[in-house]
This record gives structure tokens, sequence and C-alpha cells, in this order.
């Protein structure tokens, strides 16, 4: 049966408190989920304070003032720093998004941060996503085409028909979208969740691909297109501002066209 | 343990090939709804007093023993869908999962069955 409360282990408790140094002019207090697997208990919410004076405008940018000046042992994925490669999702004063492009001046009060939820956590705020990426390449997130492309040049495509691939292919895979879809979260190992099936779109959409059929043959099933009940909590999160509950609309639309 | 690749899990049985019909019949019924709900609001305010004979008044009248009938089927078939979901939502384990589904589908079309019965039993009977 479904499980509604967490493992008793797996429950979060308080954790340390590192209160800021005596002097601070402009002290923010910063509450994130710790796990370590190899140390002992249950994961805990350790509390920071940071001079937010000393400190640039970015959540990520405190978290890396945590572990540069308070805590090395504190975990997170990062790299550009500027939402472009999608290491720093995260769910952050309840909202999933980038560290790196969130602003600590965008929430008032104790900012929560913590990893992605419902998502087996590896340490603190890094998670596990072996299975995203999974369902990301069941997809087959390539061109897959009869026609061999001209001897001479690339495949050609009209303007309009690229355009309609521009949104999509802006996806970064952060996996902020299916990790907020509740059905997701109930069901991550059959439905595909909205960052793969927006991925789907952009291939089906594709004028240069001549698998379409093939494509929505593989995601007419009840749980890899239809667990999506619409909640549209994908579209809420996406940093990016993309429409995944736009294009898995799309692709239900596309799958009822061919049949009448 | 089962030693098999994540993709190969991802993969696991394959595309049923099938989740449309569930996902039309779910809006046609649901649009149907529409004008069956609006109808049973107004049906219900025509009498002046809704006592039995003027309940039985009403069922009796063609187009409403056949509105009836109408809303009867769309709301039970709309349920069952929304059930069935609601079922492979939220219940994993095979066995009550698989029992769950089936004693919805038997108890949809019975709540079904018997309602268009006492529709057709009314209508067809002796005034009130």
């Amino acid at each position: 049966m479904a499980q509604f409360r967490l493992p008793v282990n797996s429950r979060v408790r308080p954790g340390k408190t590192h209160p800021a140094a005596t002097g601070a002019g402009n002290p923010r207090t910063f509450k994130v989920y710790r796990y370590d697997p190899d140390g002992s208990g249950p994961p805990r919410l350790d509390t920071y304070e940071i001079d937010m004076d000393a400190c640039g405008p970015m959540v990520l940018d405190a978290l890396i003032k945590i572990k540069d000046e308070i805590d090395p042992t504190l975990t997170f994925r990062r790299s550009c720093r500027e939402g472009i490669c999608g290491s720093c999702s995260m769910n952050i004063g309840g909202t999933n998004t980038l560290a790196c492009t969130k602003a600590v001046d965008d929430f008032r009060g104790t900012l929560k941060i913590y990893p992605l939820p419902h998502m087996p956590v590896v340490k603190d705020l890094v998670t596990d996503l072996t299975n995203f990426y999974a369902q990301y390449a069941s997809i087959q997130p390539w061109l897959e085409a009869r026609t061999p492309p001209p001897p001479d040049r690339e495949r050609l495509q009209s303007r309009e028909d690229q355009e309609k691939i521009d949104l999509p292919s802006a996806c970064i895979l952060c996996a902020c979208c299916s990790t907020a879809c509740p059905s997701y979260w109930w069901n991550p190992d059959r439905y595909l969740g909205p960052a793969a099936l927006l991925q789907a779109w952009r291939w089906i959409v594709d004028s240069r691909d001549e698998h379409t059929g093939e494509r929505l043959d593989a995601l007419e099933d009840p749980f890899r297109l239809y667990r999506c009940h619409t909640i549209l909590n994908c579209t809420e999160a996406c940093p990016k501002d993309l429409n995944p509950g736009k294009a898995i609309a799309q692709i239900k639309k596309l799958i009822a066209e061919r049949r009448h | 343990m089962r030693l098999v690749s994540p993709l190969n899990r991802v993969l696991g049985l394959g595309s049923a090939k099938t989740g449309v019909e569930h996902w039309w019949a779910q809006r046609l019924t649901a649009v149907a709804l529409i004008p069956l709900g609006l109808w049973f609001a107004v049906a219900l305010a025509g009498p002046d007093e809704l006592n039995y004979a003027a309940v039985v008044a009403l069922i009796q009248a063609p187009f409403n023993s056949v509105m009836l009938i109408l809303a009867l089927f769309s709301l039970s078939y709309h349920s069952h869908l929304g059930v069935q979901m609601v079922i492979e939502d939220y219940v994993h384990t095979p066995a009550i999962k698989i029992f769950s589904l089936v004693a919805a589908f038997f108890a949809h079309i019975a709540v079904a069955v018997a309602g268009i019965f006492a529709v057709l039993k009314v209508a067809f009977g002796a005034a009130a």
C-alpha cells in the first residue's frame, strides 16, 4: 500500500547550529538538510547563520560560503553557476529550483534548503539521478531518420520548424520538474516524468525525425505517459521557464489525433 | 536482488500501446456530465414540493427517464475511470492492486445496473 510517512530513520531531526561571527552586518539564517550515509544517525537540519554583506547574492553563493568557511563536509553539486549545467537543482524555500539562479533576497526569514524531493539521497543535497537519466535515455534522444542525409550538406529544416524545437531543446535536465510532480513521486519506476516527456516531444516535433510514429507508440502507455494528471507542478517549477505540461498535453493530443 | 541495468528497469515490459482510450473516455464522459448535471439540477428544482409522488412523476416523464439513465451511465463510467486511476497511482502491492481494480470494476457495474433498473421500474410502474 501507499506509504504516507517516512520510515523512522529517514525523519529529519534538528542538527547543529553555527551562529554568525560577532559583528555580522546582515545575518541570514539557512537551514540545510544533512545526511551522511557513512555517519551514524538519521538525517538532520543544520542551521547556519551567514553575513550576507560578505556573501554573493545567490543561494549557491551562500552554500559555497558555508562549505568554504564554516563546514567543509557540506556536500552539493554545482558547476557553471549560471543556470546552464543543471547541477545545483535542489529544493529551496519549498520550491525546486537552481541554487545558482535563485537570489537569497527572493525569500524572507529563514531559508530552508533540501535535496530534490522524493529522490534517493546520496549525501546531503546530492540525490541519485540514475533512474532519471535512464528514463531520458529510454526516449531515444537522438535523430532517427530513414532518408539518408544529402551527401553534400546537412538535413534542411525551415526556420519555423526549427523554432518548434528551440524551447524544448533549452532543457538542462536539472530534474526540478520531474521531482516536483506528485505523480512521479508515486510511480517513478513506470511514469517517465515531465523532463523525459518534454525531451520526447522535442524529437516528436522535430521535422527531420522520421520515427514520430514509433516514438508515439513507445509513449502510448497508461504509466509512461498517461500517469500525467495535469497537475502542472512541472511548468511551475521549471527554472528555465519551459512548459513540460504543455508538451505532454501535445503528445496526448497527437496520439488521440492519429486514431480518428 | 536483480542485477539489471537502469535502462533495462525503465524499459520494463515495454509500452502497453493503450491508455488513449481511457483518456478519451474520461474526457467524453466529463463533457457529457456537464449538460446532464445541469439538467439534473433544473429537474430537481422543478416541482413545488419534492415529495414521493412528485419525484415518481418526475422520473416517469420519458425525457427525464432517458436523461437519468444517461446520467447514471456517464457518472458510473466516469467514476470507474477515476477510481481505476487512483488505484493504479497509489496501490503498488500486486495482489491488492488487482483485487482493488476488479472490485472497483464490479462495484461500478453493479451500481450502474441497479440505478438504471430502479429508473426503469419507476418509469414503467404505476403512478404514485
